[in-house]
């Protein structure tokens, strides 16, 4: 049954082809049987090879399928092969499942848009690269999959091009990842050159043979690789694509931005721990950056006003929280959280589609409010998604973080994990507000606004609405019931005392949280609004709702000294000897040779005359 | 060797091939002196004509029978041509209302 494992790709792969040759002239409801189908047809193998996995574990605890070799050079030898082991396994059926419910609901989401089958097409196609990512056996075939998700990232946040801004936030996204990409390449040269072989295996157990612990190539190539970790996965100071890529539409937020691609970074440093283990100072970056995004992100989350931006900071706050839990050395809670975030954020995301559409494509919580009663099933997947991303018990997100918090506390870096309970109580706080503010008090937005957003709520209907939301509820809550077992795949967490007091303190902090948030943003909400639009408290909010400021600095930084370059060299001295010279000189040979394309046959006979009676002469004479 | 063979025996080489020389000069000047695509057709016909003399001459001269193969297929060439070109007349005539080759260059070739 494990041989069936490239099926898992080769649906979705043909469905993006049929979808893409049929160039929307295919009605939705045969875009859904080929868009849809291919995905479950993956997931319904994933589970067969899944249960196949874990009824007769493989020797060594890994299955690997050859496809075919890529090149053959001396000395260098990618292949195209899968790999399934524990780490994969998760992945996948995280990639085939979730994928399937979110393609599934976009059915509704996006009924009766134009483009219906390019945007099933372009989902078809991001879930085979994922797949490819997350299956390679190679960090070359790796890279193949991760630039395949970048361009489906960017081809899905542009979805909507007719809109100039999208078009912009897909570009932005697309040339920020692209800076981690960079360094991702840069790491992979370095380690082609210095170790053979891309071939993860093979790679690792090379550099632990040449590299000695702490050794500066060892570091850099960690450090190289997790710069393409960190544009993946939006982690500071490459963060600043994420928020803009909520144009898109919002399943692509919820598979793409919240599920699964952006957790590719997180999957390559599990991945790869045996290089991070090589190098302490590499570990140390990842948990001090993941420290520093959870709470920027977490910040920036309280200030926003839309609701899908809440939850773009949420994602990069829990990637944030990842990213600690590899940086300490908690390799499995770090995947466990990427299963468990991906079952919530892919439910509240949804929710919050469902939200939307309700509402006209209002995207301002500022004009929803009192939903609970017109919205119920969207309510509870808020409340239970919510109680996940605030670490609530008995929710699967509460495992998940908890056992990173815990973690991060054994292993000795108080800093960080002191950084991680403040996380959760910022966590639980803007959790709180939106569900507040969407939910709660009186309906503010009855009366549409100029763009016909607001106005009358309609309930959603339709099985590919409530299908989804209901099994991702379920997921939400239960998912965290029973742990992964990756011992085979990921070294074992640190282990380690805490005192009781201090293992109560991330729940206490949640409750907290959603505690405060009531008083804050509903019975005082006026007051708070005044305080945070006046003096000190209107700097903070507008800092805050800027994202730090990180696009200003960026834009600082390279965008205005790329565009001075690029105005600088439009006027540079080979241009006039170029203009001057070149330009003109074949301007004038044109015009000269132009001249003999006249339409007329009997020129042209003149010419073919003329012409072999010079080839004639050329001939006898010489 | 009957009496035709020994009539162009008794020819030198020189004077068929000057023949065959001025009959092609006379069919190219004709195709770029005529604007009648008429005359252009009969012209190159006798540009073809020309070389297949120049063909037939050096057959008799090397006693050669590939000369005479080259001028069948001259003349299978010659009548295709023609038949392309009679519908190019048919064509040019319908498109312009005349038989003027200068006409026809619109397209700047």
């Amino acid at each position: 049954m494990l041989d069936l494992l490239f099926l898992v790709f080769l649906f979705p792969l043909l469905g993006f082809f049929v979808l893409a040759v049929s160039r929307g002239h295919i009605s939705e409801r045969t875009t859904n049987v080929i868009g849809i189908g291919a995905v479950g047809l993956a997931a319904l193998t994933t589970a067969l090879v899944g249960y196949t996995f874990l009824t007769t574990i493989p020797t060594g605890g890994a299955y690997t399928q050859l496809l075919w070799q890529w090149m053959d050079v001396p000395g260098f030898h990618p292949e195209f092969a899968l790999r399934l082991d524990a780490l994969s396994l998760v992945m996948i059926s995280v990639v085939t499942g979730v994928g399937f419910l979110i393609v599934l609901f976009s059915a509704w989401y996006m009924h009766g848009e134009e483009g219906y089958s390019r945007f099933f097409a372009y989902m078809n196609l991001f879930i085979t690269s994922m797949l490819f990512l997350v299956l390679a056996d190679d960090l070359l075939f790796v890279y193949f999959g991760w630039e395949g998700v970048g361009l489906c990232s960017y081809l899905l946040i542009g979805f909507l091009y007719k809109d100039a801004e999208n078009g912009s936030a897909a570009r932005k996204a697309f040339l920020v990842t692209r800076i981690g990409d960079v360094a991702f390449a840069i790491g992979m040269w370095l380690l082609v050159k210095e170790l053979g072989t891309l071939n993860i295996q093979d790679m690792v157990a090379a550099a632990h043979e040449h590299w000695a612990v702490g050794s500066g190539v060892a570091t850099a190539a960690a450090l190289l690789l997790l710069g393409g970790a960190c544009g993946k996965s939006a982690q500071f100071p490459l963060q600043t694509w994420l928020p803009d890529a909520m144009a898109g539409p919002t399943p692509v937020s919820a598979l793409l931005h919240a599920a699964t691609m952006v957790i590719a970074g997180v999957y390559l440093i599990a991945r790869t721990h045996g290089l991070f283990l090589l190098s302490p100072v590499a570990m140390q970056t990842v948990a001090v950056i993941g420290a520093t995004t959870l709470l920027i992100a977490g910040l920036c989350a309280l200030a926003q006003t839309d609701i899908k931006r809440v939850l773009a900071y949420s994602t990069m706050s829990q990637i944030g929280y990842m990213f600690l839990a590899l940086g300490v050395g908690a390799w499995g809670g770090a995947i466990f959280h990427v299963m468990t975030h991906a079952f919530f954020k892919a439910l509240l995301f949804l929710a919050s589609g469902s939200v939307i559409l309700a509402c006209h494509h209002e995207q301002q919580m500022a004009r929803m409010g009192g939903l609970r009663k017109k919205l119920p099933l969207t309510f509870w997947s808020f409340v239970a998604g919510g109680a996940a991303l605030a670490a609530i018990p008995p929710s699967a997100g509460f495992f998940s973080k908890d056992a990173i918090i815990h973690l991060s506390y054994v292993s000795g870096h108080h800093g960080l994990w002191l950084c991680a309970i403040f996380g959760a109580f910022l966590t639980a706080l803007y959790t709180a507000r939106m569900i507040y503010l969407t939910f709660f008090g009186e309906y503010r937005g009855t009366t549409p606004d100029a763009h016909g957003h607001g106005g009358e709520v309609h309930r959603p209907t339709g099985l590919a609405h409530h299908i989804p939301l209901t099994v991702l509820i379920i997921a939400s809550v239960v998912g965290g019931f029973w742990g992964l077992k990756l011992i085979d795949v990921l070294p074992a967490a640190p282990s380690g005392e805490q005192p009781m007091w201090l293992e109560a303190l991330p729940l206490i902090v949640s409750f907290a949280g959603i505690a405060i948030a009531w008083p804050l943003f509903m019975t005082f909400g006026k007051t708070t609004e005044r305080l945070t639009h006046h003096g000190f408290g209107n700097a903070i909010r507008t800092l805050w709702l800027h994202a730090m400021g990180f696009d200003w600095l960026w834009d600082r930084l390279l965008v205005k000294p790329w565009y001075w370059a690029a105005r600088f060299g439009r006027r540079d001295a080979t241009d006039i000897f170029g203009r001057a010279v070149l330009e003109t000189g074949f301007t004038h040979a044109n015009q000269l040779i132009a001249l003999t394309q006249n339409g007329r046959v009997r020129w042209y006979a003149a010419s073919i005359g003329l012409g072999a009676v010079l080839i004639l002469a050329a001939v006898i004479y010489s | 060797m009957n009496a035709a063979d020994a009539l162009v025996a008794g020819i030198p080489l020189s004077h068929g091939l000057g023949v065959a020389g001025i009959l092609f000069v006379l069919g190219l000047a004709g195709v770029l002196i005529r604007r009648n695509i008429i005359y252009t057709l009969m012209c190159i016909e006798v540009m073809m004509n020309a070389a297949g003399l120049a063909f037939i001459v050096a057959a008799s001269r090397w006693q050669h029978a590939d000369g005479q193969i080259m001028y069948l297929m001259i003349l299978a060439l010659a009548a295709a041509e023609t038949c392309v070109g009679l519908a190019l007349v048919l064509q040019l005539y319908r498109r312009f209302r005349g038989l003027d080759l200068d006409a026809a260059s619109r397209m700047q070739g």
